[in-house]
């Protein structure tokens, strides 16, 4: 009983002690972000790794779910008469939600996982350690840039997500289902609002971004420096963010749309 | 070096789509129109009951949508309220007489403003008011009214 | 050369980690323009003293000189311009994967200087020149034999010209002929350059062929120093085993266990 208590508090001290970590390590890490102003080339790469390299599939998924919520909720609006507003419907989910959600996840399992591997990798083989005794700071030659590049490509990400499955949802709309396309697009202006919808959305992406790739570049620089421990921290960066994406974007929608009556 | 040139080329591009999508959901799939568009004019009409009539709610005549709701307000002196609507500059050829009415798209869309032509010569401008209005018909009331009927007409 | 005092001076060295004492009080000096050898069995936390002095680590108890300065104590930016100064060849090589050779030896110097491309180009070949691997600053890491990333890496380490060279384990892993490179390398830099050297490392006759001076380290604490060849003639049995590889001796070739006839004669326990 005494022990079980015991164990739960080690347990509950430990992931205490990680959480604090993180937190100082991201500090240290974003008081580096401004010296890259002077050094763009570092963020250009990463925005490579970490944003063109997640394009395709980002894409091909944000065009197929823009098709497949057009089909379906066609379906069930046809019954209330209801189907020029597929337009705004489509567009809405996918602007306040799927888009940054859908997104970050994906996100978080191909550049997240990636760079959480690569991390590790490059403490396990001794490259984090050769550096700081060549006197460069791994946080800000390494960690920073990573940061920068998430941070920016995660909205750009999501805008692409969004903007080709709203395309996807018309092709589906007007082309399969016989929706007037002046209807798609009037009705979306009509309804999608600059500032509560699309604005909103992009600042969710941001803050996803954000997270997703502290999470991971964390994960791969607190990696135990071997084959298992990097897997591990690979995993963990999956699993941690998506979980962590799912309950911000929770909270940011009660914040930002939970007063829209 | 060359390396780096196409990497940065690649970039160059995905930036340039993440803007165009960004554009894209703001111009064609957002309102953006409504907030730069400060050309066209405002007229008003008072309605004894709006339904669920919301600001941005589109405003038509003859189904095509010509401006949008720009403000709801209640009157405490007359109990009405007050709907001012935003009419884009090309259609400045409204008659004085138009009437607008609350209609509701399907049986279960949105609401929106109709507006029904009338005769006159001289045409609405910035500030005028719509006289003849209709209300929005509210569901709950007319099945009330079919109901009181359908007993005092069983009654007889 | 004029200055005889000692470039780095461990006092009173006390380390442990995860509940292990590794340092017991150790005192070892390096002396200027010299190779010095730091020897012992594997485990006895030699890389760690080379962290130590790095800064990558901090001591318990003790204090660790160099050139003046106590570097436990010393702060962030401070010990980073002293790093400036120091080059350590670790065991892997540790080269930075997505670089090219040639872009790896350039990197402290990109990191550190100001200076214009055509410059970094020059000191780059001359580095590589120096390590005979000028004709492969176009390959990447992943292309290079473990014998030729050790040598690129220690071009990197010699690029900003540091006064203390650190090598972590360089001979382990490697075959004879690298071997041979290595160790031709390290004494050719130290005079060349004029630094002093610090080789932590097993491999007895390599290490010892090169070195000026050895200190032998087992069990947290100096057993014995000296030039090799005193060493060589010590009476000391512990050295006498270690240098000569014997499998017997002060150290024991069985870990600790019970009675061997015994333990077969037992049941095992349910």
């Amino acid at each position: 009983m005494i022990d079980t208590l015991q164990q739960l508090g080690a347990w509950a001290l430990q992931r205490l002690e990680r959480l604090g970590r993180s937190h100082l390590f991201i500090l240290r890490v974003v008081v580096g972000l401004p010296e890259l102003l002077a050094r763009p080339g570092l963020v250009v790469q990463q925005i490579f790794a970490i944003g063109v390299l997640s394009l395709p599939i980002i894409l091909v998924a944000g065009l197929f779910v823009g098709m497949v919520l057009a089909l379906q909720l066609y379906n069930t609006m046809v019954n209330f008469g209801a189907e020029q507003s597929l337009g705004p419907v489509v567009a809405l989910s996918l602007v306040r939600e799927l888009g940054p959600v859908v997104t970050a996840l994906l996100f978080a399992g191909r550049a997240g996982s990636a760079l959480a591997a690569e991390i590790g990798l490059m403490k396990a083989t001794e490259q984090l350690s050769s550096m700081e005794m060549m006197a460069v700071d791994p946080l800000r030659r390494i960690i920073a840039p990573r940061l920068a590049g998430g941070i920016l490509a995660m909205p750009l990400l999501a805008a692409m997500f969004s903007a080709i499955g709203i395309s996807g949802g018309f092709v589906v709309a007007t082309g399969l289902l016989g929706v007037d396309s002046n209807a798609y697009w009037s009705q979306m202006q009509a309804n999608v609002d600059l500032f509560d919808d699309v604005i909103n959305g992009v600042i969710k992406s941001v803050v996803f971004g954000m997270v997703v790739t502290w999470i991971a570049v964390f994960e791969g620089f607190d990696a135990i420096p071997t084959s298992e421990g990097v897997a591990r921290a690979t995993t963990r960066t999956v699993v941690n963010s998506s979980l962590a994406v799912l309950g911000l974007d929770f909270i940011l929608t009660a914040l930002m749309f939970g007063d829209n009556g | 070096m060359r390396r780096t040139k196409t990497l940065e080329i690649w970039v160059g591009l995905f930036v340039a789509m993440g803007f165009a999508a960004l554009l894209m959901l703001a111009m064609r799939v957002s309102n953006i129109t409504s907030y730069i568009d400060n050309e066209g004019y405002e007229i008003s009409a008072a309605f004894e009951n709006i339904g669920g009539l919301t600001v941005r709610a589109p405003v038509r005549v003859a189904g095509v949508r010509i401006g949008r709701v720009s403000d709801i307000r209640f009157d405490e002196d007359t109990f009405q309220a007050i709907v001012t609507m935003h009419i884009e500059a090309q259609y400045d050829r409204l008659p004085l007489d138009t009437s607008a009415s609350i209609l509701t798209d399907g049986l279960l869309g949105e609401n929106y403003v109709g507006l029904e032509p009338g005769g006159e010569e001289e045409y609405l401008k910035d500030g005028d008011r719509i006289e003849i209005t209709q209300s929005a018909l509210v569901l709950e009331k007319l099945i009330g009214q079919f109901l009181f009927s359908r007993s005092q007409g069983s009654d007889k | 050369m004029l200055d005889e005092t000692p470039l780095v001076e461990i006092r009173g060295l006390r380390f442990g980690y995860a509940g292990r004492t590794i340092f017991d009080g150790v005192d070892i000096d390096i002396q200027r323009g010299k190779v010095t050898a730091i020897m012992g069995p594997s485990g006895t936390g030699k890389t760690t003293l080379l962290r130590l002095i790095g800064g990558q680590e901090r001591p318990d108890a003790g204090t660790i000189r160099i050139d003046g300065a106590n570097v436990p104590a010393l702060s962030r930016r401070k010990l980073f311009e002293l790093r400036k100064r120091m080059g350590m060849l670790f065991q892997s090589g540790a080269l930075l994967t997505d670089l090219n050779v040639f872009e790896n030896v350039a990197f402290p110097l990109r990191e550190h200087t100001e200076l214009p491309e055509i410059m970094i180009r020059d000191l780059v070949l001359i580095k590589l020149e120096a390590v005979g691997l000028r004709g492969a600053r176009e390959l990447m890491p992943s292309a290079l034999s473990g014998g030729m990333a050790r040598r690129v890496a220690l071009a990197r380490a010699i690029a900003l010209d540091p006064m203390l060279m650190m090598y972590d384990e360089p001979f382990s892993g490697q075959d004879p002929i690298s071997m041979g490179v290595l160790v031709k390398l390290i004494r050719e830099l130290n005079d060349a350059l004029g630094m002093t050297t610090i080789i932590v490392s097993h491999d007895v006759n390599e290490t010892a062929g090169i070195a000026d001076y050895l200190y032998l380290l087992s069990e947290g604490r100096v057993v014995e120093h000296g030039t090799p060849k005193r060493l060589q003639e010590s009476g000391s049995e512990w050295t006498r085993q270690f240098l000569e590889g014997l499998p017997d001796g002060p150290v024991p070739f069985h870990y600790p266990a019970p009675d061997f006839a015994r333990e077969l004669l037992e049941l095992p326990s349910p």
